[in-house]
């Protein structure tokens, strides 16, 4: 398809500008909390996006995705722990492990469908919780501090609050294009053809599991990678982040922007995050204004931001 | 007679208490058309799901040339060369036209772990796809999403699915079902024109069809085959008079 100048098209082209330049805003108004604020929105949205390929392009509603930012989160902790700092090794290995617990975990639950597709992935995203909370060498149910961030040599400086959001920034831009070319793939017109209609994709001679299963891992791989850059960014990993609210709140972020939308979970984590970084400012009882609201945009803008988008556009 | 395409051996597959399929027996010859007529409730739709491996058997062999598929997914079934279309119309009904064609074949040109390359220009899958589009008259919808096709392009698209994975085998499942006279008839025509390509199982109630275009004609009833002849032959088959009772003068009227 041609690129057309369109409202979707428009808004996330601004926002990736907006996302670009923001660095030399906060040098300019010497306001570093923003700069600091939206390294965490970009690291999340980098999450929902790996969600979105298999939520919005599989139909596969995984509601057990915090995992992934954990487990990518302990595996940069845990070796800063043991004393290998080098990022060339904590990276891997985060990606690898967010793999193979994805291979697992997709393997048993994609028997299933529907609700308890949702269930049983919330239920493994649980037992890692516990896991976690379990690991008393590594903090347990306190957490792990990182007292040192992944060293990538004389590459990049991850102490460095812009080279660090850039590398978010790069991680996230990065895999917003891979999910495009995949989605585009033949790989990606299976998934999305097993999402509309699996007997049919069967009957023509697509074997359903094994291309759910790899998207599925591959959507687990690249949410490890949010997971390794948030330990990264808060210098500190605990069971927290993966407890089934935030699994909840990535699924959010997805619907809110547009499932199936390749920006969608762009647009849903910054809207998501900046509503309620502003809510809180106002009031701590924040949750009352949000959950309204995203009830509001559930019943009105099927979609999402992206929808509600796509048919202004088309008038 | 050499062996043929399809054989169906004492087939059984029970509901609970009912036997949709009893003892069903069945020899389909290559580049015949063989039509599956019945009352409704007949098991016409059982019987095509578990030769498409849709549904299992409980006991019996499904062999298509010469092969025991009896136990094979449909996805294995269908790289075997058999493809079937849907009674109830089931395509991609948020893809397009052409996309959902494409799939068909790409489904058969090799596996999809490609993660890179846009499958929307592969020239090769979309020819494929255009070919198949122009057999069923509906190259110039191409473009335009399932959803918005009327149903009686839905039907002629269930056949051009089917047709872009290079069956040896089709078995279509009522695909006259809710169309008009005219759309009937186009149907009709397409059927024989395909029939002088590949071997074709055909379910369906549309009599007019079936005489017209059935080299051999099973009838099902209470999910046993009570005959199994040439056109001719089952129009006089008292056994099949009597099952069809009311409804005799269906077999014995048209021809």
């Amino acid at each position: 398809m041609k690129d057309k100048l369109n409202a979707r098209n428009l808004v996330s082209a601004l926002l990736v500008a907006g996302l670009l330049l923001l660095p030399l805003y906060s040098q300019a108004s010497g306001n570093v909390f923003v700069l600091t604020l939206f390294t965490r929105i970009v690291i999340l949205a980098l999450a929902a996006a790996s969600l979105n390929l298999i939520m919005g392009y599989g139909g596969m509603m995984s509601f057990g995705h915090a995992a992934y930012l954990g487990i990518g989160g302990y595996a940069v902790g845990i070796l800063a722990q043991e004393g290998f700092g080098s990022g060339f090794l904590q990276f891997p290995v985060a990606l690898a492990a967010s793999a193979i617990y994805a291979l697992v975990i997709g393997a048993l639950s994609l028997r299933t469908r529907g609700v308890y597709f949702i269930m049983i992935t919330l239920a493994f995203a649980q037992m890692a919780y516990y896991v976690a909370s379990g690991l008393a060498r590594y903090g347990g149910d306190d957490g792990l501090t990182v007292y040192k961030r992944s060293d990538f040599g004389g590459l990049i400086n991850l102490s460095n609050r812009t080279q660090f959001y850039y590398l978010c920034l790069a991680c996230l831009l990065g895999v917003v294009f891979l999910i495009w070319r995949i989605v585009n793939s033949r790989f990606g017109m299976v998934v999305q053809g097993l999402r509309s209609n699996e007997q049919r994709m069967q009957a023509i001679g697509f074997p359903a599991k094994r291309y759910k299963l790899m998207c599925f891992v591959i959507s687990g791989t690249l949410c490890g990678l949010a997971g390794a850059l948030l330990a990264n960014n808060t210098d500190f990993v605990s069971p927290a982040v993966m407890y089934w609210t935030r699994s909840g709140d990535l699924m959010v972020m997805v619907i809110l922007g547009g499932m199936g939308v390749l920006f969608g979970p762009v647009v849903g984590a910054v809207a998501y995050l900046l509503l309620e970084e502003l809510l809180s400012q106002v009031t701590e009882y924040w949750a009352l204004i949000m959950g309204p609201l995203l009830l509001l945009v559930v019943l009105f803008a099927r979609g999402g931001i992206m929808g509600l988008l796509g048919r202004l556009n088309r008038g | 007679m050499a062996d043929p395409l399809l054989r169906v051996e004492n087939l059984v597959r029970r509901f609970g208490g009912i036997v949709a399929t009893d003892h069903v027996s069945l020899d389909v010859a290559q580049g015949e058309l063989h039509a599956i007529i019945g009352p409704n409730g007949a098991g016409k739709t059982t019987l095509i799901s578990q030769l498409t491996g849709h549904l299992t058997p409980d006991s019996g062999s499904i062999y298509l040339g010469g092969r025991d598929i009896s136990h094979l997914a449909a996805y294995r079934r269908s790289a075997l060369g058999l493809a079937r279309s849907f009674q109830i119309t089931s395509l991609l009904l948020d893809f397009t036209v052409a996309d959902n064609v494409a799939l068909a074949a790409q489904a058969h040109a090799g596996h999809s772990f490609s993660f890179w390359r846009n499958a929307r220009k592969e020239s090769g899958l979309r020819m494929a796809a255009q070919a198949a589009l122009e057999r069923v008259g509906l190259a110039h919808r191409a473009g335009v999403l399932v959803s918005r096709l009327s149903h009686g392009e839905q039907r002629e698209l269930e056949l051009a699915v089917a047709l872009a994975t290079k069956p040896q085998l089709l078995l279509l499942d009522e695909p006259m079902a809710g169309l008009g006279v005219t759309e009937s008839a186009r149907m009709v025509k397409l059927l024989q024109e395909l029939r002088k390509e590949v071997t074709i199982v055909l379910v369906e109630h549309d009599m007019n069809a079936v005489f017209a275009l059935a080299d051999r004609i099973s009838v099902l009833v209470y999910g046993r085959v009570i005959a199994s002849d040439v056109p001719s032959a089952i129009r006089q088959n008292e056994d099949v008079k009597r099952a069809y009772l009311g409804d005799q003068h269906v077999v014995t009227a048209h021809g």
